[in-house]
C-alpha cells in the first residue's frame, strides 16, 4: 500500500480493524464493561450503535455545509439524539426482551463516544459516501469486538453461550467474569493480545517492505 | 593504580542478603503453619501446598521463558507465593483451585505487570480473592480438623463468636477449629511471624499495629474477651504477619508502614463487623496495598537541605 486512497472500502476496514473502535482508539468504553455479561446483549448493542451511527453519520455529513462551526457539538447532539430516540422507540416495540435487559444503555448511546468522535473527527470532514463507510466500519468493529469480549464473559463465567449451555455439567464457571470486575479483566487480557499482533504485522510488514526495497 | 579503585554509586552499604535469602527465610518462617495445616486436616492439604507451588514456580518459568526474559525461579519469591496461596485455600478444595490461583497470582497479577517488584497488589492475596469471587462455594466450605470428633464440616470461629458460642482459646491456638488451611493453628504462625520480626525481615510496625488497631476497636466495642477471641480468629495474624508486610506492596517509611498498619486493622474490623464477608482480613490488606504509593507520597522524607515550599 502505497497510499491509503479515501474509498468507502478503505474507510470500512480501517473501522472494522485498522482503528477498531474498542481495541485500538478505546473509545466507548462504558458500554463496552457494562454490557458484556452475555452475547446477545452484546450483539444488540453493536447493532443499535452501528444503527445510530451509520445514520448519525450520514446525515451530519450530509448537513455539513450548513452547520455551523460554533454549533456543531449542539447540532451533533440533536442527529444523534433523535435516532436514539427512534432505536429506543423500536427496540421497545419489537424486541422488549433485549430493551429491557439493555434499559439505561440505550437511551445512553447518545453520548457515546464512538458517535461523537466520528461525527466530529470523520463524518463532518468528509462526504457522505465516505461517512456511510466509516459509519459501517466503526460500528461493526464495535459490534464485532464486544461480542467476542462477551462471548468469553458468557462462555468462562456463566458456561453458556447465547444463552444455551457448552461447558457441560462439570464445569463450575468463574463468576467473576460476569461481576464488572471481570469485564476490566477480560477487556486488558484482550488488548494485551490485541496488541501482541499488531505488534507481529507491524514487524512482517516492516520486514516485506524492505524485501521489496532490496 | 585504577584497578584498586572501583567507582560505584551509592548506596555502598554490603550485606550477605539477597532475595533468595531472604525469601528462603520467610519459606522457613512459613514452615510451621504448613506442618500444622497437615497435621489438623491431613494428606489433602500437603497436595493443595504442593500443586500450589508447582504451579506457581512453573507458572513463572514459562512465562519468563515464553517472554524471553531472564529466568528467575531460583529466587524462591514464587515458592513464598506458593505457599501463602496454599495456606488462604480450604483443605478439602478440589486440586485445580490452587492451580488455577497459582496462575492468576503469578502470571496476571505479578509478571503481566512486571514481575518481582512490579505487582502493585500482593498475588497470593489477589488470586484468593478472585478464587473466592469465582467459586465463593468451594472457597467458603471449611473442613472439620481430625480432631474434631462430631462434625464434617466447620463455619469458622468468625461466625460461632458473631452467634455467640463459647471457644476455647486453647482450640484457637492449636489450631482445632474450622478455617483455611494455613491460618487455624495460630501458635505455628506466631512462630513463624516472631521469626520473621526477630530476624528484621519484617518490619514490626506492620504486625504490631495491624493487630493492635483491631484489637483497640473490639475493645472499644465489645470488651476484652470478644477482642482476644477475634484477634485469634480467621487471617488476621497469618495477614498481619505475612502479607501485610510484603516488601513489595506496603509503604517504604517507617510512618508509611505505621499507617499501613492502622489502616489495615481498622478497615478488618470494619468489613468484619458491617460488611456481609465474614472474614474481612484479605479485602483490608488488598485495600491498603493499592493506597501503598499514596501513603509513601505523603510519607517521603525530605532530601537534606531541602527546604519545604508550601507550608
Amino acid at each position: 500500500m502505497a497510499e491509503k486512497k479515501n474509498t468507502f472500502w478503505n474507510a470500512f476496514l480501517n473501522g472494522l480493524l485498522f482503528e477498531n473502535p474498542t481495541f485500538v482508539l478505546m473509545v466507548g468504553m462504558c458500554p463496552t464493561l457494562a454490557v458484556t455479561t452475555a452475547a446477545s446483549n452484546a450483539i444488540g448493542m453493536g447493532l443499535s450503535t452501528t444503527v445510530v451511527l451509520v445514520c448519525s453519520n450520514l446525515f451530519i455529513s450530509l448537513l455539513r455545509n450548513m452547520i455551523s462551526d460554533k454549533i456543531r457539538i449542539p447540532a451533533f447532539i440533536v442527529v444523534i439524539a433523535s435516532f436514539v430516540t427512534m432505536v429506543e422507540m423500536a427496540l421497545k416495540a419489537y424486541l422488549p426482551d433485549l430493551s429491557a435487559t439493555l434499559g439505561l444503555y440505550i437511551p445512553l448511546i447518545v453520548v457515546n463516544c464512538i458517535i461523537f468522535a466520528r461525527a466530529e473527527s470523520f463524518a463532518f470532514k468528509n462526504g457522505p459516501v465516505l461517512a456511510l463507510g466509516d459509519g459501517l466500519g466503526m460500528g461493526f468493529g464495535f459490534t464485532l469486538a464486544i461480542t467476542i469480549l462477551a462471548s468469553i464473559r458468557e462462555i468462562f463465567g456463566a458456561g453458556t453461550i447465547f444463552g444455551l449451555s457448552i461447558m457441560g455439567e462439570g464445569y463450575k464457571p468463574m463468576s467473576l467474569l460476569t461481576a464488572p470486575a471481570g469485564g476490566f479483566l477480560t477487556l486488558g487480557i484482550l488488548l494485551i493480545l490485541v496488541n501482541l499482533g499488531r505488534k507481529k504485522v507491524d514487524a512482517w510488514s516492516k520486514a516485506r517492505k524492505e524485501a521489496e526495497a532490496v | 593504580m585504577q584497578k584498586n579503585l572501583t567507582v560505584t554509586s551509592s548506596p555502598h552499604l554490603r550485606s550477605s542478603r539477597s532475595t533468595k535469602s531472604i525469601m528462603q527465610e520467610v519459606c522457613l518462617a512459613l514452615a510451621p503453619a504448613g506442618i500444622a495445616g497437615v497435621v489438623l486436616f491431613g494428606w489433602q492439604a500437603l497436595a493443595i501446598i504442593l500443586t500450589s507451588v508447582l504451579s506457581c514456580v512453573l507458572s513463572e518459568y514459562f512465562f519468563q521463558r515464553l517472554n524471553h526474559k531472564k529466568i528467575l525461579i531460583g529466587d524462591w519469591s514464587a515458592v513464598v507465593t506458593g505457599l501463602l496461596l496454599a495456606y488462604n485455600i480450604p483443605a478439602n478444595a478440589p486440586l485445580w483451585i490452587p492451580l488455577i490461583g497459582g496462575i492468576i497470582a503469578i502470571v496476571l497479577v505479578k509478571q503481566l505487570f512486571g514481575g518481582l517488584g512490579g505487582n502493585f497488589m500482593n498475588p497470593a492475596l489477589t488470586a484468593r480473592a478472585i478464587l473466592f469471587v469465582s467459586w465463593s462455594g468451594i472457597m467458603s466450605n471449611y473442613p472439620a480438623t481430625r480432631f474434631m470428633t462430631d462434625a464434617t464440616t466447620s463455619g469458622t470461629p468468625l461466625v460461632q463468636i458473631a452467634a455467640g458460642e463459647n471457644i476455647a482459646i486453647r482450640d484457637l491456638l492449636l489450631g482445632n477449629c474450622g478455617g483455611v488451611l494455613g491460618e487455624t493453628c495460630k501458635i505455628a504462625i506466631l512462630l513463624g511471624g516472631l521469626y520473621l520480626l526477630i530476624r528484621g525481615i519484617a518490619d514490626w510496625r506492620i504486625p504490631v499495629c495491624f493487630i493492635g488497631s483491631a484489637f483497640v476497636c473490639y475493645l472499644i466495642q465489645d470488651g476484652f474477651q470478644v477482642a482476644v477471641l477475634e484477634i485469634l480468629s480467621g487471617g488476621l495474624l497469618l495477614g498481619a504477619f505475612f502479607m501485610a508486610t510484603d516488601y513489595v506492596t506496603c509503604p517504604m517509611s517507617g510512618s508509611g508502614r505505621v499507617i499501613m498498619g492502622v489502616g489495615c486493622g481498622i478497615l478488618l474490623f470494619v468489613i468484619r463487623s458491617y460488611a456481609t464477608y465474614i472474614e474481612g482480613c484479605s479485602f483490608a490488606i488488598l485495600f491498603m496495598n493499592v493506597m501503598t504509593p499514596l501513603i509513601d507520597r505523603f510519607t517521603a522524607g525530605r532530601l537534606f537541605g531541602e527546604v519545604k515550599t508550601r507550608g
